[in-house]
């Protein structure tokens, strides 16, 4: 038997042809990759890159640190660095840049802002030939803690363009003179708001799932059109803007607001209750605005169960509980695992409502690196930060893209 | 349900019922926030609270002050110009690029599909505190920050998944073989888009843009992070006006944007409904 | 066609912004950055409209809640949205020293309405920072409302650290500025010697420990205009303010709210123009506009002091008790050369103790 083969001609015009189609549906492709690599890829790839590429204090005061990465670190450094330091310091003061320093610095060393901003106001009115002298004289008199090992390991520290100090701070470590990871010996924050924010994220996602499981059981097996015009009371919330419901609950918590005047008139409370502002408003609001996530996937997923199953089921004997936890409840599996992880991953990343109602107790990880952009301008711990929130977040979405398919959500 | 099969016993009639008790209580609390902005946004007084006379149904209680005082506030009057044209802007293009790549993606012959859907869909995964950080970063270079072209590229990036959802999932029920004999034809390769595919996916782009649209509208995130003073929108004054003013002219525009809400999910029923026609 | 709606809803919107396309910045637009609320109001009434009838330019006048953190985004981003800003003096040091401002020569200020040179007419204070231009004094002080406060009425600053004596919540501004000297000064120490001791590691300490005392009690708040809503609508018994806003409430609005003048801290705002701005000159001349004998003299409509002599000619004499000058001798000056030094130290350890639970 002779199998009939292509000629090596037509297998290449095959494969040219192949080709042709594969850059004809790339280039469809093309304008919209290259927007988004420009619009949107580039924008995260900086923030990843500025949490470990600090040139800062490099850029400020680059003869000390180069002088610095000599240092051994077992005396005081010599007077020619001290020197240095000085009329670089001056320098910075005569352009204004010595806050800056300040500011970096200080991020190592606690208090050390106040010492180099004295220091620099100091050595801005003395000349720099007389500096080139007795920089170190005038550097020690200005503030005593320049005799102090621990500004100068403070500085070597910050003088480094390329860092994983951001990182560890993000996590709560540092390292200690010898070079060794310990845990951060003042204080202890990120960790903690890692875990608050998780710990939220649980409450809030088994709120929308306890509330939302029954609602969308009840819609599935309601009449059709009962459901549907019940559903317009899941979907409206849904395309509700996100701050005219904040505003809303603003309007139901506040201190005399519907909730607590309410309360009071019916002589259930005597004194207003604290509602807004806190951990429990954040977690109020945002269940009543993830509610309808976990809602729409558990619909879908119901709504395509045939009744035959349970009733047949029912039919065999088989106890109520009995046929829910074994029949109804693993076919709709997919669609709790869904809303689970929708609403989880969407509160964690959530910004404006904990913002709004909050308060301070109410914060979560999103709001401390907003701070960090723009209260406290520590640019390079936002981003360490963020660059931990987002891979935490691809794990997750992950594990939804293997559980899951975007395209049946019923959003309309 | 509401005649129960014969089979079924008391305790599930029971069970039944406080099912939909349950139920009807969820459905209370996703409209319970709703309700109370729509009544207070008619209140006399500057407070976010219900006032005797507004429970007494006295007519005097209520007055439309902030709906006078939103419409003839300048900084309002501006906020919904910039909204609407930034969040046209940003649909128009999201449209446009994302409904080419649509098409593109659905070939079979589209090499690298899987990676390609991941970045397209990505702006929708990533925390938008995460993506303002970086596109002010980014944009800063650029001297995009506070400028409208910065702000139309940042919302078109958000707009861009739900263009590719709906564009997509239109395709896929779109009959391939229709375009196929057009160009057998000898319709052009532009003429049997334009003559067959795009009539039959429209709706699956109306929606997507329509997506692309809201979404720019409610976003504030990336407008606090990368608009100047002269681009706020309406809900970047409805922000400053909850952190640093509350004043119930909030509740009025909260009124108004519900509204447009409920507007535009009629709009969408009626897309859906026409995709779901042929 | 179905979706004829959805389009014509479309074309509703183009149409719309087809009449009122938002103007791409203009290059005569300035942007003017200060506090909002009754004071923004102010400023709006005597310096903004005034200018902007005069010389026919578009000022965006817009809110930000003091602070260095925005300008020095905009300056380190490169990228300047901000041209004039009203700036604490006690915040203004800082940003001069970290180059986040402009230089403003005194030669660009005009006389006194009495024909008095600038530099004799302004209050010394006011032109003492090569950086900004002073526009007003007011001070920090606590203020209550009769409604909410109960039978007993504060006093004195210890009285607002002491739960016992006056139970409720207060609010304060989120800073460590004025916080901590109030934390020190209700701890006994003498106004004389407050930043001295609140430059050693003890005295910060103190101070820490002080407001540890009743941290649950306090209420924060970012903006001075939330002050006298949450008086109002009983947020807080007692709110940290500045005078202008709680007098601007009991004149205008006719609150029963009374402000307590013990332990206030006085301070000056000045006019600052933001370095690499785009629009220098107009900022400039705005400042001499707005520096001027009659629009100074405006500011007194909430209480705030003139900073030139010639301009009490115009300030009515009801408002004068009102004023932070006839309250100085209960109160002392905020240092704003110790907050530029120890702002950055202080504003990292106040956050750390704000996170801790």
């Amino acid at each position: 038997m002779k199998r009939s083969t292509l000629s090596s001609d037509e297998k290449a015009a095959a494969r040219a042809e192949l080709r042709h189609h594969q850059w004809l549906a790339f280039s469809l492709v093309l304008p919209l990759l290259c927007f988004l690599l420009f619009s949107f890829i580039a924008p995260i790839s900086t923030l990843l890159l500025r949490s470990v590429y600090h040139p800062n204090v490099q850029q400020l005061i680059p003869h000390t640190i180069a002088l610095l990465n000599e240092w051994d670190g077992h005396d005081l450094p010599n007077n020619n660095l001290m020197i240095q330091m000085a009329i670089e310091l001056k320098k910075l003061a005569k352009q204004r840049e010595a806050g800056e320093l300040a500011q970096e610095i200080n991020r190592n060393l606690a208090g050390s802002a106040s010492q180099i901003k004295i220091t620099a106001r100091q050595l801005r009115q003395i000349d720099d030939a007389i500096l080139m002298h007795k920089g170190q004289t005038y550097l020690q008199d200005a503030h005593p803690a320049w005799r102090d090992k621990a500004i100068w390991f403070a500085i070597k520290k910050a003088g480094q363009v390329f860092t994983d100090q951001y990182y560890l701070t993000a996590l709560d470590l540092e390292k200690n003179a010898q070079g060794k990871i310990q845990s951060r010996q003042d204080i202890n924050l990120y960790i903690a708001l890692f875990l608050k924010t998780l710990k939220m994220a649980f409450i809030v996602t088994g709120l929308t799932l306890i509330l939302g499981y029954p609602l969308a059981y009840y819609l599935a097996s309601a009449p059709a059109r009962t459901a549907n015009v019940l559903f317009i009371f899941v979907l409206l919330p849904f395309w509700t803007s996100i701050l005219v419901r904040t505003t809303a609950w603003i309007a139901l918590l506040q201190t005399n607001g519907v909730i607590n005047a309410s309360l009071l008139w019916l002589d259930i409370i005597k004194q207003p209750l604290p509602l807004l502002y806190n951990q429990f408003s954040t977690i109020i609001v945002m269940t009543h605005i993830l509610l309808p996530l976990m809602i729409l996937p558990l619909y879908a997923v119901m709504k395509s169960i045939d009744p035959c199953y349970v009733r047949a089921a029912g039919s065999l004997g088989a106890k109520p509980v009995r046929i829910f936890l074994t029949v109804y409840f693993p076919m709709t599996l997919s669609g709790l695992s869904a809303g689970i992880l929708l609403v989880f991953i969407l509160f964690i990343g959530y910004f404006i409502t904990p913002a709004l109602v909050g308060g301070t107790d109410g914060q979560l990880i999103s709001n401390i690196i907003a701070f960090h952009m723009q209260k406290s301008n520590n640019w390079a711990l936002a981003s360490a930060l963020g660059a931990l929130l987002l891979l935490f977040i691809i794990v997750l979405y992950w594990l939804f893209d293997r559980l899951t398919d975007p395209n049946k959500l019923k959003l309309v | 349900m509401s005649s129960f099969p014969s089979y079924y016993t008391i305790s599930h009639k029971i069970s039944f019922v406080l099912l939909k008790l349950f139920a009807f209580l969820v459905l209370f609390f996703l409209m319970l926030p709703l309700l109370i902005v729509i009544p207070l946004s008619f209140n006399i007084e500057p407070y976010f609270s219900f006032t005797q006379g507004m429970l007494k149904l006295d007519p005097n209680a209520y007055s439309l002050k902030w709906y006078h005082a939103f419409f003839s506030t300048p900084i309002w009057l501006t906020a919904i110009k910039n909204s609407l044209f930034i969040a046209t802007a940003s649909a128009l293009l999201a449209t446009t690029l994302g409904t080419l790549a649509a098409l593109g993606l659905s070939a079979n012959t589209m090499p690298f599909k899987r990676f390609i859907m991941a970045i397209f869909l990505s702006p929708m995964i990533v925390p938008l505190i995460i993506t303002a950080a970086g596109m002010f970063f980014f944009y800063a270079k650029f001297n995009l920050v506070g400028t409208y072209l910065g702000l139309i590229l940042a919302h078109t990036s958000l707009g861009i998944p739900f263009v590719i959802i709906t564009v997509c999932a239109s395709l896929k029920s779109f009959d391939q073989n229709l375009y196929n004999a057009a160009r057998l034809c000898g319709a052009s390769p532009i003429r049997a888009f334009f003559n067959i595919t795009f009539p039959l996916i429209k709706p699956g782009i109306l929606s997507g843009a329509l997506f692309a649209f809201v979404t720019s509208l409610d976003e504030i995130v990336l407008v606090l992070f990368l608009a100047g003073p002269e681009q706020r929108t309406i809900p970047r004054q409805m922000f400053s006006g909850l952190r640093e003013q509350i004043n119930p002219t909030i509740l009025a525009v909260s009124t108004l944007l519900t509204l447009m809400t409920i507007l535009l999910l009629i709009s969408l029923s009626l897309l859906r409904r026409n995709e779901k026609a042929p | 066609m179905r979706h004829s709606l959805f389009l014509s809803i479309l074309f509703l919107f183009s149409s719309l912004i087809g009449i009122g396309t938002p103007t791409l910045a203009e290059e005569s637009s300035l942007t003017v950055v200060s506090f909002g609320g009754a004071y923004g109001a102010a400023q709006k009434k005597h310096m903004i409209d005034p200018y902007m009838k005069k010389t026919n330019t578009t000022i965006l006048f817009d809110d930000y809640s003091g602070g260095v953190a925005e300008m020095k985004a905009q300056v380190e981003a490169n990228n300047v949205l901000w041209d004039v800003v009203d700036i604490e003096a006690i915040d203004l040091e800082r940003a001069c020293s970290e180059g986040l401002l402009e230089v403003i020569p005194d030669s660009i200020l005009s006389k006194g309405s009495d024909g008095v040179s600038a530099k004799k007419d302004f209050l010394p204070q006011a032109l003492a920072n090569e950086c900004g231009i002073g526009l007003m004094v007011w001070a920090n002080i606590f203020a209550f409302s009769e409604k909410t406060i109960g039978k007993t009425y504060p006093t004195t600053i210890a009285d607002v650290f002491d739960t016992k004596k006056i139970p409720g919540k207060r609010a304060f501004r989120k800073r460590p500025q004025v916080n901590l000297e109030w934390a020190l000064l209700a701890d006994g120490v003498p106004k004389e010697k407050l930043y001295a001791t609140l430059a050693t590691a003890k005295g910060q300490q103190r101070a820490f420990a002080k407001l540890d005392t009743i941290k649950k009690d306090i209420v924060w708040f970012d903006s001075w205009s939330q002050a006298p809503q949450l008086l109002n609508d009983g947020g807080a018994v007692i709110v940290q303010s500045a005078n202008g806003r709680i007098y601007d409430a009991i004149a205008k609005d006719k609150k029963p709210f009374q402000i307590v003048w013990d332990g206030n801290l006085y301070d000056l705002d000045v006019w600052a123009i933001v370095k690499g701005t785009q629009h220098k000159q107009a900022a400039l001349d705005f400042i001499t506009f707005a520096t001027g004998s009659k629009p100074l003299a405006g500011m007194a409509d909430i209480a705030y002091g003139p900073t030139r002599k010639s301009s009490m000619a115009y300030v009515s004499p009801n408002v004068l008790p009102f004023l932070p000058s006839s309250n100085m001798a209960q109160g002392s000056q905020a240092d704003s050369l110790f907050w530029s030094d120890y702002g950055e130290s202080l504003g990292e350890k106040f956050n750390e103790w704000l996170l801790k639970q």
